[in-house]
């Protein structure tokens, strides 16, 4: 198992620890609660975080709420 | 007195709002001025967009700590979205991260009009409710277009007043007194407000409430405006209910014309 995996985080190339999407959103800093995540276009649920792990080349999409109407 | 003054809730899928005033989240100053604006209007259901998180900035604060979510319900909106595919995926996002069903769905044509495209408007509210989702649809005041809405199970038509954040108000009230004769979801007039008297002749027609941000959030003084939009879809809606009198070509005197002094009174050459 790689320590290291190579994804796409909201469009940008980046090599991060391999591990699960909760892992990454630690990783990154985020608070879970105010991200929402997608893995190739697919959403994982705040539930299933933990259990789906990152593989290389995947694209993750990390979102959040801005202001907007 | 004005307790005797009783109100329907607006009820929204699983909301009931009393406030029939939407307000949007967006163009504030800071969070402090969207927070003390949303207080101000009255509001009881706030829109927000759904978009990348700023990895560099990720620590920052957010809306969400300036939106008191006992306070408030949230509703998340696909603004920005031209496809039906992003707007349901970003349907999709926005109830994984709010825990809320409800949905502001725009599929919008062009950016330069940002006037919505009929065909994936429909195409991604009958696969969003059809996924479980509230859908309050951001549509045009095409009353055909509502009433299809309508039959795909949508929660709330909202009709364009005017583009969205042009400030021309309600461009074509007569369509939205149709639209307000065919359908039976709430009809909500959203985008195009300028000023107060465009909420207040909106929810005169009877519109079930008014969504409005560029008009609050694009004012010289936004919180001011807040306390405006707050007080017009007050007085339109009760003035609504009330019933207004008819259009009439003529006078029609309010004081009695019976007991008027001598030589008061319209003389030969001024009776009609």
């Amino acid at each position: 198992m790689p320590v290291n995996v190579r994804i796409t985080i909201n469009g940008e190339t980046s090599e991060v620890p391999a591990g699960s999407v909760a892992d990454l959103v630690e990783h990154l800093g985020l608070r879970p609660e105010q991200v929402a995540v997608e893995v190739n276009k697919d959403l994982i649920v705040r539930d299933a975080r933990e259990r789906t792990t990152l593989a290389e080349g995947d694209r993750v999409e990390l979102v959040t709420l801005v202001g907007g109407g | 007195m004005t307790a005797l003054l009783k109100d329907e809730p607006l009820v929204l899928g699983d909301v009931r709002l009393s406030s029939r005033l939407l307000v949007g989240t967006g163009k504030y100053a800071s969070f402090e001025e969207t927070e003390q604006a949303l207080e101000i209007s009255g509001t009881e259901l706030v829109t927000v967009a759904i978009r990348r998180v700023n990895l560099d900035a990720s620590a920052g604060p957010s809306l969400l700590d300036h939106v008191d979510r006992e306070r408030y319900h949230i509703l998340p909106n696909t603004a920005g979205c031209y496809d039906v595919e992003s707007a349901v995926r970003t349907a999709k996002l926005a109830r994984d991260l709010l825990g809320t069903k409800l949905v502001k769905l725009e599929v919008l044509g062009d950016p330069k009009t940002l006037l919505p495209d009929p065909i994936g408007t429909l195409e991604a509210s009958k696969q969003l409710v059809d996924d479980g989702f509230d859908v309050l649809v951001y549509c045009s005041d095409d009353p055909r277009m509502a009433v299809r809405l309508e039959e795909l199970g949508v929660t709330s038509v909202m009709p364009a007043g005017s583009p969205i954040g042009s400030g021309q108000g309600v461009l074509n009230p007569n369509a939205i007194r149709i639209i307000l004769e065919l359908v039976r979801v709430p009809v909500i007039l959203d985008a195009g407000v300028g000023t107060a008297s465009d909420v207040a002749l909106a929810m005169e027609l009877g519109a079930a409430g008014v969504l409005l941000n560029s008009g609050i959030a694009g004012a010289r003084e936004p919180l001011r405006m807040a306390a405006a939009m707050r007080d017009a879809c007050t007085a339109g809606r009760n003035a609504y209910l009330a019933g207004r009198i008819p259009r009439r070509l003529y006078a029609n005197a309010s004081s009695p014309e019976e007991g008027l002094i001598e030589e008061a009174g319209p003389g030969p050459t001024e009776r009609g």
